[in-house]
């Protein structure tokens, strides 16, 4: 049991390349924390670093208050589970949960009893004298959760455990890996791609963009107070919309209509090198169905008017997508989550808005429905540098906030 | 495309097999049949021996020059093959895990070197052997064939390192093992059969050279049995030797097949399965 601390942590190769730049982060005895972000964004090699398997070209890292930037994997007592497994297939399941513990020369008599006690954990008992080979994808998972936690390291370290298993085993295993960490109390590291994980998973989260940390922060936090558009974007299935918007006599002129700003808003917008033209950012569930909402729900929003493109039922809500004119919004962060989504994935920055309505709007496609949308929830981004503006101390207020 | 398995193709196919595996094996076929000719019935023609005899076996064993010879052969080849296979395994795990200056370079002197024609080495290697006095000494065949079956073993070494998931090595690392315990329990048993394959080809290599056993070589000290054969003049010098030079030939045969059938056991293909996904 340690914490982990990095302190200025970069890496950069000898090409000249910087995987991972400055990364402050101090995580707590027994916290669960997820590093999360696009491919390439350098989450790996963070953990990479903290292993001990990549060199750190700089800044510091300590465990349990123990600078370890030179230690060897094998001297920092923690433990790895890896993406693709990496079961020893040369051994069986009892001897590769024992090899650990066989490198460090215990006893016959203590390895056999800590293997048992991690296979009973893991329900792996009826395994442990097969071969790898001869192990189902989540059961080989387990077998490589059981190498970790059977010498109770000082912490653990998941790069994406699960996404080799299919949808269905993965959310399965999603409740294993927290419970375990619960049960265990170990500090964990866990990397993943998936951002449904990172917001399951985590007591806090770790966004990460082009190896320098975004946002730091529970997944509520983010997922409701986004520091900027990227953590915005990344953040929440379907993703948050973006429209352009156009800053004209202290209003803002958007493909939904002319959005009011608030005071706060607007002393932001008139500084001298203050953008001209925003993005309007703003998750699908802020959306209601005009005829389903009250009165005193719709004064603190606002209404428009757009055809349905398709109508997605999922039973405890429907997914509308609506098309909208106007200029598209348009920033690098974006084009970096477009990217990373697979470009058609990610509706949020084009012509197509996402809403979730309530599941007794009557809505249909191809008619023009009139939909209404909170003010309070929207963020402004500037395009120039992604930041926030409607975030004031770390709370965002929607554009309207005195 | 559907393959036709008609009985017809089969049977063509069949046939087309069974006339190449005939042309393969003829002469090892008649070589053993002489060996077990008496001399009077050696040059009939015939096949299959109307006078079955074992004569020419007593004689080579009776004859100290080939058990000499075939021990020299034995030791030499053994020796050669496990320095060079041992060698070769850091190399190619060097080669296939690391990024290191002149790493191309390394390995296209070494497939130099495969390419070199041996025979335009054999003077200059008389010479050096002679004053360095390893002349005729097991030393001055294993050095040789080390430099020469060192190349092909990095090669198939290599190609077999690079199959392994570099996560395992890692694993082994995370789980507290130095790179050399990472290396001898878990990589290098996966390399394993790799590493029989690498083995079988050297040994025959080592085994079947003549060209440096008959240059390198001047006394029954240190004559490998392909150099001592064409010495063979049977048990006195006005016997016609050939019977006993295929029964040598025979006996030769024999220890390449049991090498490798002893090892093609250990050459299982797919035991890296289940390391990983899939």
């Amino acid at each position: 049991m340690a914490d982990i601390v990095l302190d200025k942590v970069s890496k950069s190769f000898p090409d000249g390349t910087v995987a991972v730049q400055d990364v402050d982060l101090e995580i707590a005895d027994g916290e669960f924390v997820i590093l999360v972000g696009p491919s390439g964004c350098g989450k790996s090699t963070t953990l990479n670093m903290i292993a001990g398997l990549e060199d750190i070209s700089s800044g510091e890292l300590r465990i349990a208050g123990q600078r370890v930037n030179d230690k060897a994997p094998r001297d920092r007592d923690i433990a790895m589970v890896f993406q693709s497994y990496a079961l020893y297939p040369n051994m069986t399941v009892r001897e590769n949960m024992a090899f650990p513990l066989r490198l460090a020369k215990l006893d016959k008599e203590t390895i056999d009893r800590k293997v048992d006690e991690a296979a009973k954990v893991l329900e792996l008992t009826s395994l442990l004298d097969r071969k790898p080979a001869n192990l189902s994808g989540g059961q080989r998972q387990r077998v490589a959760m059981g190498r970790a936690i059977v010498r109770q390291p000082k912490a653990f370290l998941m790069d994406e455990p699960l996404s080799n298993l299919d949808a269905k085993l993965r959310v399965q295993m999603r409740t294993v890996v927290s419970r375990l960490q619960k049960q265990l109390g170990t500090t964990t590291v866990y990397v993943t791609h998936d951002q449904t994980e990172a917001m399951t998973l985590g007591d806090r989260v770790v966004i990460m963009r082009g190896g320098a940390v975004q946002q730091v922060g529970p997944p509520q936090e983010l997922y409701d107070h986004p520091k900027n558009l990227f953590v915005a974007g990344f953040i929440g299935s379907p993703s948050m919309n973006f429209l352009h918007a156009a800053v004209q006599d202290g209003e803002l002129h958007t493909a939904l209509g002319t959005v009011p700003i608030g005071d706060r808003v607007r002393r932001e917008l008139e500084a001298a090198d203050a953008p001209r033209e925003l993005i309007l950012g703003i998750r699908p569930e802020h959306f209601e169905d005009a005829e389903l909402v009250d009165d005193d729900t719709r004064r603190r929003g606002m209404e428009f008017e757009a055809p349905v493109d398709i109508v997605e039922s999922m039973g405890s809500d429907k997914y509308v997508y609506f098309t909208v004119e106007g200029e598209k919004a348009s920033a690098a962060e974006l084009e970096e989550l477009a990217a990373d989504a697979g470009a058609t994935d990610f509706a949020g920055a084009g012509g197509n808005l996402v809403t979730r309505l309530s599941a007794e709007s009557p809505v249909a496609e191809g008619q023009t429905r009139r939909v209404w949308f909170n003010l309070e929830k929207i963020h402004l981004f500037d395009p120039a540098n992604g930041r926030n503006l409607t975030l004031h101390e770390g709370r965002a207020a929607g554009a309207l906030a005195d | 495309m559907a393959v036709e398995t008609t009985t017809r193709a089969k049977l063509r196919w069949g046939l087309l097999d069974v006339l190449v595996v005939v042309f393969a094996l003829v002469p090892v076929l008649w070589i053993a049949s002489l060996s077990f000719k008496t001399p009077a019935t050696l040059t009939d023609g015939n096949f299959i021996p109307r006078e079955w005899t074992l004569d020419n076996y007593r004689t080579i064993f009776d004859t100290d020059q080939f058990v000499r010879a075939l021990v020299n052969s034995i030791g030499v080849a053994l020796i050669a093959t496990l320095v060079a296979v041992v060698l070769g395994a850091m190399a190619a795990y060097a080669i296939s895990r690391l990024d290191f200056p002149g790493k191309k370079l390394l390995v296209g002197v070494s497939l130099l070197i495969a390419m070199f024609p041996q025979v335009s080495l054999v003077s200059p290697l008389f010479e050096i052997e002679r004053q360095l006095k390893i002349f005729d000494t097991w030393l001055g065949l294993i050095l040789p064939y080390i430099t020469f079956a060192l190349p092909l073993a990095i090669y198939t070494l290599s190609a077999f390192f690079k199959q392994i998931p570099w996560d395992l090595e890692k694993a082994a690392k995370m789980d507290g093992a130095t790179q050399g315990q990472a290396f001898r329990r878990v990589i290098a048993p996966l390399a394993a059969p790799g590493l029989f394959t690498t083995a079988i080809l050297v040994f025959i290599f080592c085994w079947n050279d003549f060209l440096f056993a008959i240059s390198l070589t001047s006394t029954e000290r240190s004559r490998t049995v392909p150099a001592a054969l064409s010495f063979f003049t049977g048990a006195s010098q006005f016997e016609d030797p050939t019977g006993a030079i295929c029964a040598a030939a025979v006996v030769i045969t024999v220890p390449i097949i049991l090498f490798v059938l002893f090892f093609q056991r250990r050459i299982v293909s797919g035991l890296t399965s289940g390391a990983v996904k899939g």
